[in-house]
């Protein structure tokens, strides 16, 4: 005898909440992945609102280091890299290069004297049509050793409760060794006085595909003359910008870039720590400044120097921080182009 | 186009839920990986640029398969509205197929960005760097995302209507297997 057939209001009845089931459950787990059912994850836009000042973010700039002026010259290789690296920039010879000198503010009208974290953005070209961006600050350490910790950092100097940043020191000591330079390095009265260090440890791969954990620093050839910050704001609110156009237009300033080899069992995941002084240092090159451009022209205004972008031979290591700092950076891009009707290009230039 | 008898053909079967497997992949690392700060952001955006890739000239591929081979008939008791909706959503579906990869190549192109894919492959920017044109792509490609994984869930929906309500053999049709082959010898 055959099987009667099933009622078809029955079977349907079973089979929509089926269907209702398994679609909800995919939306659900569509939202579980895009962090809305996690209030505490740490998210990028977390972080830019963070850094943001009270007054809230200046539009159409960089939500961090928003500061800065434009600069071109080159990368001259000295071929000593490519023991270190496969990457074409190691090899001998000169590579363009475009950068950003900046200063640590989320606001550009800051005044020189109020920031004690200045920059550098790099970006180099080679003929292998790769690019390594990197973007180097003039601490020799980082603050904390998280990205996490990064966060909470910003929320504590931002606090009203006059005990934050105490109870943020307690909880990450870490930060004690960035607070010592901070208070006893004197401040310079140029960006061509001052070292800049990726901070950040990277993995190297050379031509055999042997790895070597590196950081890496442009070390200045011009010496540096010790300012007080007080006798820095006496110079104007602009003067670090004023002085690099007049220094350059005199001549094409250098810096040496060192890179710094880990001995095995240094730890490459935490940049709030350096390593022993006695590391081997191998100098690689030189990068020459030609050329400064007032960034609302200028060729580094549309560039995120986004510390991940490396040529084959260059990779990230386990430090956590160039991964957020590039999440965080593309957020910040995303905004600042959505809003570059409020950081308008001047009248002479030629691009929209 | 040209009607392919009871199902689709076996090469237009794998493309759909290959492609299935990868545009729901694809998705829920779009939406992960904007919303993360950790180092498996990086793997993530990587992941993400091949596969959209990957997707795009999968897609295409699909595009000239379906050109060439068609589509069965759709069940003729089917209700107008239903058969309306499986047209348009269809025709949606193939546009945001070919279409959010290639917003996503546009978007990365005027961000000046170099678009680097899997063992180095490196593609060229297909538009110069434009802060309008960088935000108009990325609001596409971000309410596109959202619209895309809207439509699946519509056609999964759809699917298992037609699979366990209707059972009209549509499901069958792009069935990996046809249940329907497997009753056949004890007919």
């Amino acid at each position: 005898m055959p099987e009667p057939r099933r009622l078809p209001a029955r079977s349907a009845f079973g089979s929509l909440v089926i269907i209702f089931v398994v679609i909800a459950g995919s939306a659900a787990a569509f939202a579980y992945t895009a962090g809305w059912f996690s209030p505490r994850r740490l998210t990028p836009d977390k972080m830019v609102d963070a850094l943001a000042p009270p007054t809230g973010a200046a539009l159409g700039h960089r939500r961090n280091h928003a500061k800065g002026i434009c600069f071109t010259g080159v990368f001259e290789s000295n071929g000593s890299g490519s023991t270190l690296s496969q990457a074409q920039v190691f090899a001998r010879g000169q590579y363009p290069a475009l950068g950003r000198f900046n200063l640590g503010t989320p606001n550009p009208n800051a005044p020189d004297s109020t920031v004690r974290v200045r920059g550098l953005g790099l970006q180099i070209s080679t003929p292998d049509g790769q690019e390594w961006r990197a973007a180097m600050i003039n601490p020799p350490v980082f603050p904390v050793s998280t990205p996490q910790a990064f966060h909470e950092l910003l929320l504590a100097a931002a606090s009203k409760d006059p005990n934050a940043m105490k109870a943020f020191a307690g909880a990450h000591p870490e930060i004690a060794t960035f607070g010592a330079w901070d208070k006893s390095a004197p401040w310079t009265g140029s960006y061509a006085e001052d070292r800049f260090n990726s901070l950040n440890a990277f993995i190297f791969v050379d031509h055999s595909g042997a790895e070597h954990a590196v950081r890496w620093s442009l070390l200045p050839a011009v010496q540096a003359v010790p300012i007080s910050p007080d006798d820095l704001a006496k110079r104007g609110p602009d003067f670090l910008q004023q002085e690099i156009v007049d220094r350059v237009g005199r001549g094409p300033l250098h810096w040496t870039m060192v890179v710094t080899v880990a001995n095995p069992g240094d730890s490459t995941a935490d940049p709030s720590k350096a390593w022993p002084e006695d590391r081997r240092t191998v100098e690689v090159g030189t990068l020459t400044v030609k050329q400064i451009e007032a960034e609302a022209d200028g060729p580094c205004r549309d560039i995120n120097f986004d510390p991940t972008v490396l040529p084959a031979g260059i990779r990230v290591s386990d430090d956590p921080f160039p991964a957020a700092r590039s999440s965080v950076y593309a957020k910040s891009y995303d905004l600042r182009t959505a809003e570059s009707k409020d950081y308008p290009r001047t009248a002479k230039s030629t691009k929209p | 186009m040209t009607g392919i008898g009871q199902r689709f053909t076996p090469l237009q079967r794998l493309l759909h839920w290959l492609m299935a497997f990868c545009i729901l992949a694809m998705l829920f690392i779009g939406v992960g990986m904007v919303s993360t700060v950790t180092p498996k952001y990086l793997p993530l955006v990587s992941i993400h640029k091949s596969l959209g890739i990957a997707i795009l000239v999968l897609a295409l591929i699909r595009l000239a398969v379906r050109l060439r081979y068609g589509a069965p008939m759709l069940p003729a008791d089917l209700p107008e509205p239903m058969r309306l909706a499986a047209h348009l959503s269809h025709y949606a579906l193939y546009i945001l197929m070919i279409g959010m990869p290639l917003i996503g190549w546009a978007m990365l192109s005027t961000a000046a960005y170099p678009i680097v894919l899997y063992g180095g492959v490196r593609l060229p920017a297909i538009l110069p760097q434009s802060d309008s044109l960088h935000s108009l792509l990325w609001n596409a490609h971000f309410y596109l995302a959202f619209l895309f994984f809207a439509l699946i869930l519509m056609h999964f929906a759809a699917a298992l209507f037609h699979a366990l309500v209707r059972r009209d053999g549509v499901f069958d049709t792009m069935a990996p297997v046809s249940s329907r082959d497997e009753l056949t010898p004890a007919e």
